[in-house]
């Protein structure tokens, strides 16, 4: 049955406590910093794509208003870090629940369109600002401080991330195999079936809508913190889709396929630099070749192969 | 008072009227057979009453309330439950879960404490494996409690549909067709299933072609054309009724 769901945890704990002391250099421990930032937020964003079967294509535009919170808010107005990060938070989800509601009337192509439009209009608000963000050139982001110490060097950041990384997994498993997870994969199998037996079908798509956008806007304050900078290719359309890409080449409605998605997509292109130059295109032949043998996506495919289940 | 009052209910999609000006009651613990040749507008009143459609004109009380225009899952809440013609399966689901989204209401749906696994809820959810094991054991589908939708046979999602319904343990359930498809050993395993349900208090109310297993369970019989009241009564009178004898079940009724 489902018991060996949680197995997969340990693993990713069990890896996650072994990888720093295993990397060859501070260019290796960067890169699985990134991985584990991504893993986050296509978690999140694998809850409402892949298990509710809703699409946003504007997803680094919360990504981007995390990571200019934090940027902003210490910079000019002397915040906390922490407080700057709840408050870009909580502004992300306040503004995800206001327009959820009118774009979740919306299906399909016209849903993807309006969250499409929802994360330019934040990329360009961040871009236009100058004199609070810095516009195109980006502004650097002043250190997070823990309980008096300062989060600078990339060991304590990968502990940090790390801990979130399982947190966030954990947290999506239960999910997932609760009365909430139900509906929400229930909607996606029938909305009509779903609304009958007494699921409020706009209700629940708000609220994951809501919550991955919300683990987006912390987990771009946490790449801010991390890089020390932020610009507005945070929330650029073309991270979005990147993120998109990162669930659907992982596996649609699995957390394992999140984390593999996550950490092949952010590794990808520094395999490929070798290509110079013909590095997009090739990463472009890998994506379509994964889609055309692997529609399903990497995880679900691999473990139906083997007779596993999820 | 019946439990379900229905009142010169109409709908119209653009020229077409499919149900024109119907009107009937429901008393609680009987079962209801609507028939009909296709196109009466027999599932369309079912998609009326149970609120997938708003009416165009018309009154719908249940127990004395107006329900009329409130939305399926409001309808959910006071204990209506319903089953399709054409199969609504949650297939990216395994059967028992499935079942177990049918007690959805019945459940404590907090989304954060289910990320955190709040003690307690891990408990209620063994139990309502429990409860789906025996609903599906009911239906008649023990042996698929950990089979995927997708994997099971057309009869089999019938009935999974059937035990779906049953899980949000509803007061009044509506069947589209629930024999729709079936061969004759399914169909007499349904129309048994049918009179279980309605033996344990759930009113039923019945849409179905199989003219057999809707003589054989109805305490009362509506019969609709293009959208239409003929006739409505027991299986007797609607048997003898020469409007409906001429229209519909023909020289072998």
């Amino acid at each position: 049955m489902k018991k060996n769901v949680y197995f997969g945890l340990y693993l990713v704990i069990a890896l996650l406590a072994v990888l720093p002391f295993v990397v060859p250099n501070s260019f290796y421990l960067d890169l699985v910093i990134r991985m584990a930032i991504n893993a986050v937020i296509v978690l999140g964003l694998n809850l409402l794509i892949g298990f509710a079967g809703q699409i946003s294509l504007g997803h680094a535009g919360f990504l981007g208003i995390g990571a200019y919170a934090s940027a902003v808010l210490p910079t000019h107005f002397g915040w906390h870090p922490l407080v700057a990060m709840g408050a870009g938070a909580a502004a992300t989800g306040l503004l995800a629940a206001l327009v959820a509601r009118p774009i979740f009337k919306l299906k399909g192509h016209y849903l993807a369109m309006a969250t499409l439009g929802l994360g330019i209009i934040i990329s360009i608000a961040l871009r236009n600002e100058a004199q609070w963000t810095g516009g195109p050139d980006g502004m650097p982001v002043p250190t997070m401080g823990l309980f008096g110490f300062d989060l600078s060097s990339d060991k304590q950041w990968y502990w940090v991330v790390a801990l979130l990384l399982s947190i966030s997994v954990w947290a999506s498993l239960n999910l997932i195999d609760s009365p909430f997870g139900r509906a929400l994969r229930a909607l996606h199998g029938s909305e009509v079936a779903s609304q009958v037996v007494g699921v409020d079908v706009v209700r629940y798509k708000v609220a994951i809508f809501v919550l991955s956008a919300v683990f987006a806007s912390l987990m771009g304050s946490v790449t801010a913190h991390y890089v020390g900078f932020v610009s507005p290719n945070f929330a650029d359309f073309f991270h979005s889709i990147e993120l998109v890409t990162m669930v659907v080449i992982g596996g649609m409605a699995s957390v394992y396929g999140s984390l593999v998605g996550a950490v092949l997509l952010t590794a990808l292109p520094q395999a490929l630099a070798t290509f110079e130059g013909w590095e997009t295109v090739v990463f472009g032949a890998i994506l379509m070749g994964s889609m055309i043998f692997l529609p399903k996506g990497l995880v679900p495919t691999l473990a139906s192969k083997f007779g596993k289940g999820e | 008072m019946s439990m379900l009052q229905v009142k010169d209910l109409s709908i119209q999609f653009g020229g077409v009227k499919a149900v024109q000006n119907v009107s009937f009651n429901i008393d609680a613990g009987i079962v209801y057979s609507v028939i009909g040749p296709n196109g009466a507008g027999k599932t369309t009143l079912f998609n009326l009453i149970t609120g997938v459609y708003k009416p165009t004109s018309g009154e719908i009380t249940l127990d004395g309330e107006a329900i009329h225009g409130k939305s399926p899952n409001e309808l959910a809440v006071r204990g209506v439950a319903r089953t399709f013609q054409n199969l609504q399966i949650c297939m990216n689901m395994s059967a028992i879960e499935n079942v177990m989204v049918g007690a959805h209401l019945r459940l404590d749906r907090n989304l954060i404490k289910a990320a955190l696994r709040f003690p307690g809820l891990k408990k209620r959810d063994r139990e309502l494996r429990a409860e789906a094991t025996q609903l599906m054991d009911f239906v008649g589908l023990g042996q698929y409690v950990e089979t995927r939708a997708d994997a099971m046979s057309y009869g089999a999602l019938k009935r999974l549909e059937i035990a779906r319904a049953l899980a949000m343990k509803p007061r009044l359930i509506f069947l589209d067709e629930p024999a729709a498809g079936l061969n004759p050993k399914e169909t007499i395993e349904v129309d048994h299933l049918v009179r279980k349900i309605a033996d344990s208090g759930v009113t039923v109310v019945l849409v179905e072609h199989d003219m057999k297993m809707v003589m054989n369970l109805s305490d009362r019989i509506l019969v609709l054309d293009y959208g239409k009241k003929l006739a409505e009564g027991t299986g007797e009178e609607i048997r003898k009724n020469p409007d409906v004898i001429a229209a519909y079940l023909g020289a072998h009724a």
